[in-house]
Protein backbone atom coordinates (compact mmCIF):
# COMPACT_ATOMS: atom_id res chain seq x y z
CA UNK A 1 0.00 0.00 0.00
CA UNK A 2 2.74 2.41 1.02
CA UNK A 3 4.41 1.71 -2.30
CA UNK A 4 1.36 2.90 -4.23
CA UNK A 5 0.99 5.98 -2.05
CA UNK A 6 4.62 6.94 -2.68
CA UNK A 7 4.14 6.51 -6.40
CA UNK A 8 0.97 8.61 -6.31
CA UNK A 9 2.42 11.49 -4.26
CA UNK A 10 5.55 11.38 -6.37
CA UNK A 11 3.53 11.72 -9.57
CA UNK A 12 1.31 14.52 -8.24
CA UNK A 13 3.81 16.73 -6.46
CA UNK A 14 7.46 15.79 -6.80
CA UNK A 15 7.63 14.82 -10.46
CA UNK A 16 4.83 17.14 -11.47
CA UNK A 17 4.37 16.70 -15.20
CA UNK A 18 4.15 20.33 -16.12
CA UNK A 19 6.38 22.05 -13.62
CA UNK A 20 9.32 19.66 -13.40
CA UNK A 21 9.07 17.55 -16.57
CA UNK A 22 7.82 20.25 -18.96
CA UNK A 23 5.16 18.04 -20.52
CA UNK A 24 1.89 19.38 -21.89
CA UNK A 25 3.14 22.96 -21.99
CA UNK A 26 1.06 23.90 -25.03
CA UNK A 27 -2.17 23.07 -23.20
CA UNK A 28 -0.83 24.54 -19.99
CA UNK A 29 -0.20 27.97 -21.45
CA UNK A 30 -3.15 27.86 -23.82
CA UNK A 31 -5.87 26.90 -21.37
CA UNK A 32 -4.73 28.50 -18.13
CA UNK A 33 -6.18 31.89 -19.07
CA UNK A 34 -9.54 30.68 -17.84
CA UNK A 35 -10.25 28.93 -14.54
CA UNK A 36 -13.37 26.95 -15.48
CA UNK A 37 -11.77 25.73 -18.71
CA UNK A 38 -8.75 24.62 -16.69
CA UNK A 39 -10.89 22.47 -14.42
CA UNK A 40 -12.60 20.84 -17.41
CA UNK A 41 -9.29 20.26 -19.16
CA UNK A 42 -7.72 18.80 -16.02
CA UNK A 43 -10.52 16.26 -15.68
CA UNK A 44 -10.49 15.38 -19.39
CA UNK A 45 -6.72 14.83 -19.37
CA UNK A 46 -6.83 12.69 -16.22
CA UNK A 47 -9.53 10.38 -17.57
CA UNK A 48 -8.06 10.07 -21.07
CA UNK A 49 -4.60 9.44 -19.69
CA UNK A 50 -5.82 6.69 -17.36
CA UNK A 51 -7.78 4.91 -20.07
CA UNK A 52 -5.10 5.20 -22.72
CA UNK A 53 -2.39 3.93 -20.38
CA UNK A 54 -4.52 0.88 -19.51
CA UNK A 55 -4.93 0.20 -23.22
CA UNK A 56 -1.26 0.77 -23.96
CA UNK A 57 -0.19 -1.47 -21.08
CA UNK A 58 -2.30 -4.35 -22.41
CA UNK A 59 -1.00 -3.91 -25.95
CA UNK A 60 2.61 -3.67 -24.81
CA UNK A 61 2.71 -6.65 -22.47
CA UNK A 62 0.40 -8.97 -24.44
CA UNK A 63 1.31 -8.12 -28.03
CA UNK A 64 4.53 -6.15 -28.44
CA UNK A 65 6.67 -7.90 -25.87
CA UNK A 66 5.76 -11.57 -26.59
CA UNK A 67 6.37 -11.06 -30.31
CA UNK A 68 9.60 -9.10 -29.84
CA UNK A 69 8.24 -5.94 -31.43
CA UNK A 70 9.25 -3.50 -28.71
CA UNK A 71 11.12 -1.32 -31.21
CA UNK A 72 7.71 -0.36 -32.61
CA UNK A 73 6.57 1.06 -29.25
CA UNK A 74 6.63 4.71 -30.34
CA UNK A 75 4.66 4.17 -33.54
CA UNK A 76 2.10 1.85 -31.95
CA UNK A 77 1.51 4.10 -28.94
CA UNK A 78 1.06 7.25 -31.00
CA UNK A 79 -1.47 5.60 -33.28
CA UNK A 80 -3.14 3.94 -30.32
CA UNK A 81 -3.60 7.06 -28.20
CA UNK A 82 -4.58 9.28 -31.11
CA UNK A 83 -7.18 6.85 -32.42
CA UNK A 84 -8.43 6.11 -28.91
CA UNK A 85 -9.11 9.77 -28.25
CA UNK A 86 -10.93 10.10 -31.58
CA UNK A 87 -13.03 7.06 -30.75
CA UNK A 88 -13.83 8.41 -27.31
CA UNK A 89 -14.92 11.65 -28.89
CA UNK A 90 -17.32 9.82 -31.23
CA UNK A 91 -18.78 7.73 -28.42
CA UNK A 92 -19.30 10.69 -26.10
CA UNK A 93 -20.81 12.77 -28.89
CA UNK A 94 -23.38 10.02 -29.55
CA UNK A 95 -24.08 8.80 -26.03
CA UNK A 96 -23.69 11.86 -23.83
CA UNK A 97 -24.15 15.08 -25.81
CA UNK A 98 -24.26 17.19 -22.64
CA UNK A 99 -20.85 15.92 -21.60
CA UNK A 100 -19.59 16.47 -25.15
CA UNK A 101 -20.67 20.09 -25.10
CA UNK A 102 -18.71 20.59 -21.91
CA UNK A 103 -15.52 18.66 -22.67
CA UNK A 104 -15.59 17.85 -26.39
CA UNK A 105 -13.31 20.67 -27.37
CA UNK A 106 -10.60 19.56 -24.93
CA UNK A 107 -10.62 16.05 -26.33
CA UNK A 108 -9.64 17.38 -29.74
CA UNK A 109 -6.76 19.29 -28.23
CA UNK A 110 -5.31 16.32 -26.40
CA UNK A 111 -5.52 13.84 -29.28
CA UNK A 112 -1.86 14.20 -30.11
CA UNK A 113 -0.33 15.72 -27.05
CA UNK A 114 2.92 14.83 -25.38
CA UNK A 115 1.31 14.37 -21.96
CA UNK A 116 -1.06 11.63 -23.12
CA UNK A 117 1.73 9.84 -24.94
CA UNK A 118 4.29 10.25 -22.16
CA UNK A 119 2.45 8.33 -19.45
CA UNK A 120 2.12 5.03 -21.37
CA UNK A 121 5.77 5.27 -22.46
CA UNK A 122 6.96 5.94 -18.91
CA UNK A 123 4.80 3.06 -17.65
CA UNK A 124 6.42 0.50 -19.90
CA UNK A 125 9.90 1.99 -19.56
CA UNK A 126 9.76 1.56 -15.79
CA UNK A 127 7.91 -1.77 -16.27
CA UNK A 128 5.21 -0.89 -13.77
CA UNK A 129 2.64 -3.57 -12.94
CA UNK A 130 -0.92 -3.11 -14.21
CA UNK A 131 -2.20 -1.60 -10.96
CA UNK A 132 0.87 0.59 -10.57
CA UNK A 133 0.52 2.02 -14.05
CA UNK A 134 -3.09 2.99 -13.29
CA UNK A 135 -2.02 4.71 -10.05
CA UNK A 136 0.77 6.49 -11.90
CA UNK A 137 -1.57 7.66 -14.67
CA UNK A 138 -4.16 8.99 -12.22
CA UNK A 139 -1.46 10.69 -10.14
CA UNK A 140 0.08 12.34 -13.19
CA UNK A 141 -3.31 13.52 -14.35
CA UNK A 142 -4.15 15.02 -10.97
CA UNK A 143 -0.73 16.67 -10.84
CA UNK A 144 -1.38 18.20 -14.25
CA UNK A 145 -4.83 19.40 -13.19
CA UNK A 146 -3.40 20.88 -9.98
CA UNK A 147 -0.73 22.84 -11.83
CA UNK A 148 -3.27 24.02 -14.41
CA UNK A 149 -5.76 25.21 -11.79
CA UNK A 150 -3.09 26.98 -9.72
CA UNK A 151 -1.77 28.70 -12.82
CA UNK A 152 -5.25 29.75 -13.97
CA UNK A 153 -6.02 31.25 -10.56
CA UNK A 154 -2.76 33.19 -10.66
CA UNK A 155 -3.33 34.43 -14.19
CA UNK A 156 -6.80 35.69 -13.31
CA UNK A 157 -5.17 37.89 -10.66
CA UNK A 158 -2.52 38.95 -13.14
CA UNK A 159 -5.10 40.95 -15.08
CA UNK A 160 -4.89 43.63 -12.39
CA UNK A 161 -1.11 43.75 -12.35
CA UNK A 162 0.97 46.30 -14.22
CA UNK A 163 3.20 44.14 -16.39
CA UNK A 164 6.02 45.71 -18.48
CA UNK A 165 4.98 45.82 -22.14
CA UNK A 166 7.41 43.30 -23.68
CA UNK A 167 6.61 40.73 -21.00
CA UNK A 168 2.85 40.94 -21.48
CA UNK A 169 1.11 37.76 -22.56
CA UNK A 170 3.23 34.64 -22.85
CA UNK A 171 6.40 36.17 -21.31
CA UNK A 172 4.97 36.83 -17.88
CA UNK A 173 3.14 33.48 -18.01
CA UNK A 174 6.50 31.73 -18.32
CA UNK A 175 7.97 33.64 -15.42
CA UNK A 176 4.91 32.83 -13.34
CA UNK A 177 5.33 29.15 -14.22
CA UNK A 178 8.95 29.45 -13.13
CA UNK A 179 7.86 30.75 -9.72
CA UNK A 180 5.34 27.90 -9.38
CA UNK A 181 7.99 25.42 -10.37
CA UNK A 182 10.32 26.88 -7.76
CA UNK A 183 7.62 26.32 -5.15
CA UNK A 184 7.13 22.74 -6.31
CA UNK A 185 10.88 22.10 -5.96
CA UNK A 186 10.25 22.37 -2.23
CA UNK A 187 8.35 19.09 -2.39
CA UNK A 188 11.39 17.19 -3.61
CA UNK A 189 12.60 16.61 -0.06
CA UNK A 190 9.31 15.04 0.98
CA UNK A 191 9.96 11.39 0.19
CA UNK B 1 17.14 29.92 -56.25
CA UNK B 2 16.34 33.14 -54.43
CA UNK B 3 12.88 31.83 -53.60
CA UNK B 4 14.35 28.67 -52.09
CA UNK B 5 16.72 30.72 -49.98
CA UNK B 6 13.77 32.76 -48.72
CA UNK B 7 11.87 29.61 -47.78
CA UNK B 8 14.93 28.32 -45.98
CA UNK B 9 15.83 31.49 -44.13
CA UNK B 10 12.39 32.40 -42.81
CA UNK B 11 12.54 29.46 -40.41
CA UNK B 12 15.66 30.82 -38.77
CA UNK B 13 14.49 34.30 -37.84
CA UNK B 14 11.08 35.50 -38.92
CA UNK B 15 9.22 32.29 -38.11
CA UNK B 16 11.58 30.80 -35.57
CA UNK B 17 9.69 27.80 -34.17
CA UNK B 18 10.58 28.48 -30.56
CA UNK B 19 10.94 32.24 -30.06
CA UNK B 20 8.31 33.46 -32.51
CA UNK B 21 5.83 30.66 -33.07
CA UNK B 22 6.25 29.39 -29.46
CA UNK B 23 5.68 25.80 -30.62
CA UNK B 24 7.33 22.66 -29.25
CA UNK B 25 8.56 24.20 -26.05
CA UNK B 26 8.69 20.99 -24.02
CA UNK B 27 12.09 19.90 -25.42
CA UNK B 28 13.43 23.44 -25.44
CA UNK B 29 13.06 23.51 -21.69
CA UNK B 30 13.68 19.91 -20.77
CA UNK B 31 16.91 18.92 -22.51
CA UNK B 32 18.76 22.23 -22.67
CA UNK B 33 20.63 21.73 -19.41
CA UNK B 34 23.87 21.22 -21.37
CA UNK B 35 24.96 22.35 -24.83
CA UNK B 36 25.57 18.77 -26.03
CA UNK B 37 22.04 17.68 -25.12
CA UNK B 38 20.49 20.77 -26.68
CA UNK B 39 22.44 20.28 -29.88
CA UNK B 40 21.54 16.59 -30.12
CA UNK B 41 17.86 17.38 -29.75
CA UNK B 42 18.14 20.18 -32.32
CA UNK B 43 19.82 17.96 -34.91
CA UNK B 44 17.35 15.12 -34.31
CA UNK B 45 14.43 17.45 -34.85
CA UNK B 46 16.07 18.88 -37.98
CA UNK B 47 16.44 15.36 -39.36
CA UNK B 48 12.86 14.40 -38.53
CA UNK B 49 11.24 17.58 -39.82
CA UNK B 50 13.23 17.59 -43.09
CA UNK B 51 12.62 13.92 -43.89
CA UNK B 52 8.98 14.17 -42.94
CA UNK B 53 8.46 17.21 -45.16
CA UNK B 54 10.01 15.32 -48.07
CA UNK B 55 7.89 12.21 -47.47
CA UNK B 56 4.68 14.21 -47.09
CA UNK B 57 5.30 16.26 -50.23
CA UNK B 58 6.00 13.07 -52.23
CA UNK B 59 2.78 11.35 -51.16
CA UNK B 60 0.62 14.47 -51.10
CA UNK B 61 -1.33 13.63 -54.27
CA UNK B 62 -2.30 10.14 -53.13
CA UNK B 63 -3.46 10.88 -49.61
CA UNK B 64 -7.15 11.51 -49.12
CA UNK B 65 -7.54 14.81 -47.21
CA UNK B 66 -9.82 13.11 -44.68
CA UNK B 67 -7.14 10.76 -43.43
CA UNK B 68 -4.15 13.04 -43.88
CA UNK B 69 -3.41 13.63 -40.19
CA UNK B 70 -3.11 9.92 -39.27
CA UNK B 71 -0.89 9.42 -42.33
CA UNK B 72 1.37 12.29 -41.30
CA UNK B 73 1.57 11.02 -37.73
CA UNK B 74 2.52 7.52 -38.85
CA UNK B 75 5.20 8.92 -41.13
CA UNK B 76 6.61 11.09 -38.32
CA UNK B 77 6.56 8.18 -35.87
CA UNK B 78 8.47 5.97 -38.30
CA UNK B 79 11.17 8.60 -38.85
CA UNK B 80 11.47 9.22 -35.12
CA UNK B 81 11.89 5.50 -34.54
CA UNK B 82 14.74 5.46 -37.06
CA UNK B 83 16.39 8.37 -35.23
CA UNK B 84 15.87 6.61 -31.90
CA UNK B 85 17.48 3.40 -33.11
CA UNK B 86 20.46 5.22 -34.65
CA UNK B 87 21.11 7.22 -31.47
CA UNK B 88 20.68 4.13 -29.31
CA UNK B 89 23.18 2.18 -31.40
CA UNK B 90 25.91 4.79 -31.92
CA UNK B 91 25.48 7.29 -29.05
CA UNK B 92 24.03 5.34 -26.10
CA UNK B 93 24.96 8.04 -23.59
CA UNK B 94 23.19 10.78 -25.50
CA UNK B 95 20.22 8.48 -25.99
CA UNK B 96 20.01 8.08 -22.24
CA UNK B 97 20.33 11.82 -21.61
CA UNK B 98 17.46 12.53 -24.03
CA UNK B 99 15.25 10.10 -22.11
CA UNK B 100 11.58 10.19 -22.87
CA UNK B 101 11.79 13.45 -24.82
CA UNK B 102 13.25 11.66 -27.84
CA UNK B 103 10.13 9.51 -28.25
CA UNK B 104 8.03 12.61 -27.72
CA UNK B 105 9.51 14.27 -30.83
CA UNK B 106 6.60 12.46 -32.54
CA UNK B 107 4.05 14.83 -31.08
CA UNK B 108 5.97 18.10 -31.52
CA UNK B 109 3.46 20.55 -32.89
CA UNK B 110 6.02 22.15 -35.21
CA UNK B 111 6.61 18.99 -37.25
CA UNK B 112 2.93 18.28 -37.88
CA UNK B 113 2.33 21.97 -38.50
CA UNK B 114 4.99 22.15 -41.24
CA UNK B 115 3.59 19.02 -42.90
CA UNK B 116 0.08 20.44 -42.84
CA UNK B 117 0.86 24.05 -43.71
CA UNK B 118 3.72 23.68 -46.16
CA UNK B 119 4.69 20.20 -47.34
CA UNK B 120 1.15 19.13 -48.24
CA UNK B 121 0.89 22.02 -50.71
CA UNK B 122 4.40 22.32 -52.17
CA UNK B 123 6.91 20.33 -54.17
CA UNK B 124 9.73 18.17 -52.85
CA UNK B 125 12.59 20.67 -53.19
CA UNK B 126 10.67 23.53 -51.60
CA UNK B 127 9.46 21.30 -48.77
CA UNK B 128 13.01 20.14 -48.14
CA UNK B 129 14.19 23.76 -47.85
CA UNK B 130 11.29 24.64 -45.57
CA UNK B 131 11.89 21.69 -43.24
CA UNK B 132 15.64 22.25 -43.18
CA UNK B 133 15.19 25.95 -42.43
CA UNK B 134 12.74 25.28 -39.61
CA UNK B 135 15.09 22.63 -38.23
CA UNK B 136 18.03 25.04 -38.33
CA UNK B 137 15.95 27.70 -36.57
CA UNK B 138 14.98 25.19 -33.93
CA UNK B 139 18.60 24.07 -33.48
CA UNK B 140 19.77 27.68 -33.21
CA UNK B 141 17.17 28.40 -30.53
CA UNK B 142 18.16 25.26 -28.61
CA UNK B 143 21.80 26.33 -28.85
CA UNK B 144 21.09 29.82 -27.48
CA UNK B 145 19.05 28.49 -24.56
CA UNK B 146 21.45 25.69 -23.68
CA UNK B 147 24.55 27.92 -23.86
CA UNK B 148 22.98 30.42 -21.45
CA UNK B 149 21.81 27.68 -19.10
CA UNK B 150 25.09 25.78 -19.08
CA UNK B 151 27.26 28.87 -18.65
CA UNK B 152 25.24 30.27 -15.76
CA UNK B 153 24.09 27.00 -14.25
CA UNK B 154 27.32 25.03 -14.23
CA UNK B 155 29.94 27.56 -15.35
CA UNK B 156 31.03 25.46 -18.35
CA UNK B 157 30.67 25.25 -22.12
CA UNK B 158 30.61 21.75 -23.61
CA UNK B 159 31.87 20.54 -20.22
CA UNK B 160 34.91 22.85 -20.16
CA UNK B 161 35.06 25.28 -17.24
CA UNK B 162 35.28 28.90 -18.35
CA UNK B 163 35.11 30.97 -15.18
CA UNK B 164 37.89 29.38 -13.11
CA UNK B 165 37.76 27.99 -9.60
CA UNK B 166 36.19 30.92 -7.79
CA UNK B 167 32.89 30.82 -9.72
CA UNK B 168 30.08 29.13 -7.84
CA UNK B 169 27.41 28.07 -10.33
CA UNK B 170 23.84 29.26 -10.01
CA UNK B 171 22.16 25.90 -9.74
CA UNK B 172 18.67 27.24 -10.34
CA UNK B 173 19.48 27.77 -14.02
CA UNK B 174 19.78 24.06 -14.76
CA UNK B 175 16.76 23.21 -12.62
CA UNK B 176 13.24 23.52 -14.09
CA UNK B 177 12.41 26.99 -12.67
CA UNK B 178 15.45 28.56 -14.33
CA UNK B 179 14.33 27.22 -17.70
CA UNK B 180 10.86 28.72 -17.39
CA UNK B 181 12.13 32.12 -16.29
CA UNK B 182 14.84 32.26 -18.97
CA UNK B 183 12.36 31.44 -21.74
CA UNK B 184 10.06 34.14 -20.39
CA UNK B 185 12.77 36.78 -20.77
CA UNK B 186 13.95 35.43 -24.14
CA UNK B 187 10.42 35.60 -25.54
CA UNK B 188 10.09 39.16 -24.24
CA UNK B 189 13.45 40.05 -25.79
CA UNK B 190 12.49 38.66 -29.19
CA UNK B 191 9.19 40.52 -29.05
CA UNK B 192 10.94 43.83 -28.34
CA UNK B 193 13.43 43.22 -31.13
CA UNK B 194 10.70 42.49 -33.65
CA UNK B 195 8.70 45.54 -32.60
CA UNK B 196 11.78 47.70 -33.00
CA UNK B 197 12.54 46.30 -36.45
CA UNK B 198 8.96 46.78 -37.54
CA UNK B 199 9.05 50.38 -36.35
CA UNK B 200 12.29 51.09 -38.19
CA UNK B 201 10.83 49.59 -41.35
CA UNK B 202 7.68 51.71 -41.08
CA UNK B 203 9.73 54.85 -40.60
CA UNK B 204 11.85 53.95 -43.61
CA UNK B 205 8.75 53.54 -45.74
CA UNK B 206 7.40 56.84 -44.47
CA UNK B 207 10.67 58.55 -45.34
CA UNK B 208 10.58 57.02 -48.81
CA UNK B 209 7.05 58.30 -49.41
CA UNK B 210 7.67 61.85 -48.25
Amino acid sequence: MAEYLTLFIGAVLINNFVLTKFLGLCIFFGISKNLSASIGMGMAVTSVMTMSSILAWIVYFFVLQPFGLTFLTTIVFVVLTASFVQLLELVIKKQAPALYNMWGIYLLLIATNCIVLAVPILNVENSYSFLKSIVFAIGSGIGFALALILMASLREKLVYADVPKPLQGIGIAFILAGMLSLAFLGFSGML
Amino acid sequence: MKELWQIFSKGILEENPIFILALSLCPALAVTTTVVNGLTMGLTVTFVITSNNVVVSIVRHWVNPKVRVPVYITSIATIVTVAQLVLQAYFPLLYKAMGIYLALVVVFAIILARAEVFASKNGVVKSFCDGFGMGCGFTAAMLVISVIREVIGSGTILGMPIFGESYSPMLMMILPPGAFILIGYLVAGTKTWIAKREKARLEEEKGAVS
